[in-house]
């Protein structure tokens, strides 16, 4: 979930690519890179998601030749995948959509039994992961991270520990939300101590209500370019994910990243393997070589999100270890909740109340 | 026979690109998910949030078309009356950003008109106060009419640059004043190009909907917007097509009336 302003381009770029590839696919031409290879492998992340040599020294040490595409979000991939215009083999998205994708008959069983590093994935995020797979079978954990809020301490004279600030009338014009449905749905039904999967209609309207009440004071529904704004001193709250936040206060120390005390969203980035793929063993190596404690540490230097990679954590320093941005502390990781898929009839009342924030 | 051959890259181009997706867009218009026929998603129009939409949308479409109009006809007039090297370097800076990848152009304006950007740096080194622009309705309406202007301009001037000069010096040969000469010969033999530059800008601002995401923080939800979500978000292609097929015809219908003035002109089209 890594982007950048240029990733915007490819955003819509990438929706033009999607109407087209589903114009070639309903026209029964199904055009693309449909690979009669079978030393390749065709994997979809997010933009600017892994470091890039990895794939070089995976290409190298298994002759494999990899072909990678990336997307912004998790409905764009879902999207695309469905055209049917190229046979993914490997994909990397977020918990949500991969219930939602083996649900969906969408997913393969991973076979573990040649893995040689996946003792190396901790077994709590392992665990974390049953929420949306129940047997641990569909999905490996790629990174984990969570949704919080990052302020500018010159433009916000107080401790923020809750997720109500972000309706204090102090900051108006001030405030960035999530520009992605079930996250800004995050900060008020937490705020009121309900659960981030409810499916009881009543909380939800009662959530719509209070980002209704809320959207007069923000400034703007961002994602990727939040990141940014906050970096520039443009809003002085934004609720972000933690692996943005990272980034962001490097580049302005007077960022700082908190998860409120009423708990939020831990998010797992996982690979798995669509129906669609003709080169599973190979998507299965690429897998492991993730976990090899080389190359897992190579992408997060890069990525600066949760490892799951117990070698990670023990290899890197003191302060990374106690960086609350990248690990939660025990008891706010108690109050977090990973994402449930709701089902179609919940995705449709969703996208209903979000069009009818927007368009309040 | 030839040049049926020479004609036919474009045909496939049209039938692949614009004639194959313009009948799965009827087609997906006017099903269910299930396929089976229902006028539900053209009428999902009339539901508050789609009509409220629609609603912003002919009104950044109106306001972004009558801002391009009035900055474009005097200047066209000014360089049509104007030939020379200064006219060609001034229509040349208004073609220039037409070169430049449209999506770029709209960051390049995120840059300009953020809180922090470089419009509230000059205002500040002046002692002004700084400006709210980004992420209002005026941000967007700005964005609007950087991007379409030239589509405005080029046609009037186009149009005005060949207005014969004997018709303007036997309307000051025939006493007419300079403001009758305008009124009475100018603004009659340029409306078509008026005409087809209010098309040029009005259509594609109706189904705006980059800008308001980028310049207006995704508060203002326009049609394009919604059509947008529903094929990317919420996935429901049958809803999306229904109200690309309201758009569209609402677009035909407009062209057909501003072509109607045209006809009446007795002139020829210009696009």
């Amino acid at each position: 979930m890594r982007k950048n302003m240029l990733k915007k381009i490819g955003r819509y770029g990438l929706l033009s690519l999607t109407v087209l590839g589903t114009t070639l696919a309903a026209a029964g031409c199904s055009g693309g890179a449909t690979a009669e290879d079978d030393n390749t492998l065709i994997i979809f992340n997010y933009g600017d998601y892994i470091e890039r040599e990895t794939i070089q020294m995976f290409e190298e040490e298994t002759g494999i030749e990899v072909k990678y595409e990336e997307y912004i979000t998790p409905e764009d991939m879902y999207t695309k995948y469905q055209s049917g215009a190229i046979d993914y083999d490997l994909i990397c998205t977020s918990d949500y959509m991969i219930e939602k994708m083996i649900e969906a008959g969408d997913a393969q069983p991973i076979d573990t039994s040649k893995m040689e590093y996946l003792d190396n994935v901790d077994q709590k995020y392992m665990d974390f992961c049953k929420a949306f797979d129940p047997g641990n079978e569909y999905a490996i954990p790629y990174f984990f991270g969570t949704v919080g809020i990052l302020y500018n301490e010159e433009m916000v004279d107080e401790e923020v520990n809750s997720w109500s600030v972000l309706w204090d009338e102090k900051y108006k014009d001030q405030i960035i939300m999530e520009n992605s449905v079930r996250d800004a749905f995050i900060v008020p039904l937490k705020l009121k101590g309900h659960s981030i999967n409810t499916t009881d209609k009543n909380e939800l309207l009662e959530a719509q209500q209070m980002l209704m009440d809320q959207k007069p004071i923000l400034a703007a529904y961002l994602v990727d370019e939040t990141r940014d704004a906050m970096i520039s001193g443009d809003a002085a709250l934004g609720v972000i994910y933690s692996g943005d936040a990272t980034v962001a206060i490097e580049e302005n120390e007077n960022l700082t990243y908190v998860v409120p005390q009423e708990g939020t969203n831990i998010w797992f980035d996982c690979w798995m393997i669509p129906k669609s793929a003709k080169h599973k063993e190979a998507a299965e190596k690429f897998i492991d070589f993730m976990n090899r404690p080389d190359i897992a540490m190579m992408n997060f230097d890069y990525v600066w999100y949760g490892p799951p990679q117990k070698s990670v954590y023990e290899e890197m320093d003191e302060e990374t270890r106690a960086d609350s941005t990248i690990f939660p502390d025990e008891e706010t990781m108690n109050k977090c909740e990973v994402y449930q898929y709701l089902g179609a009839e919940m995705d449709t009342f969703y996208s209903r109340l979000w069009k009818e924030l927007k368009a309040y | 026979m030839n040049r049926k051959i020479l004609a036919s890259p474009y045909i496939i181009w049209a039938i692949g690109f614009i004639i194959l997706p313009l009948f799965m867009i009827v087609y997906y218009g006017v099903t269910d998910g299930s396929g089976a026929f229902t006028l539900e998603n053209v009428l999902a129009i009339a539901d508050p949030v789609h009509y409220k939409a629609f609603g912003n949308s002919l009104l950044m479409a109106l306001g972004s078309t009558v801002i391009c109009l009035v900055i474009a006809y005097p200047l066209a007039y000014i360089l049509s009356q104007h030939e020379g090297k200064a006219s060609n370097i001034i229509i040349m800076l208004f073609i220039l950003p037409m070169w430049i990848n449209f999506l770029l152009r709209v960051l390049a304006m995120q840059m300009l008109l953020s809180n922090t950007g470089i419009i509230n740096a000059l205002l500040g080194f002046f002692g002004l106060p700084a400006q709210r622009i980004m992420y209002t309705r005026g941000a967007i309406l700005i964005g609007m009419v950087y991007d379409y202007l030239p589509f405005m301009i080029l046609p009037i001037y186009n149009v005005m640059s060949k207005i014969d000069k004997d018709v303007i010096e036997a309307a000051q040969d025939l006493g007419a004043t300079v403001f009758v000469t305008f009124r009475k010969i100018i603004v009659p033999l340029s409306l078509p190009g008026v005409i087809s530059g209010v098309t040029m800008v009005f259509i594609p601002s109706m189904s705006e909907f980059v800008v308001a995401d980028i310049l207006g923080g995704s508060k203002i939800l326009l049609l394009g917007n919604v059509i947008e979500q529903e094929f990317n978000l919420a996935n429901n292609w049958n809803l999306g097509s229904g109200l690309s097929l309201v758009l569209m015809v609402f677009i035909l219908i407009s062209m057909a009336i501003m072509n109607r003035s045209k006809a009446e002109e007795g002139d020829t089209m210009l696009w």
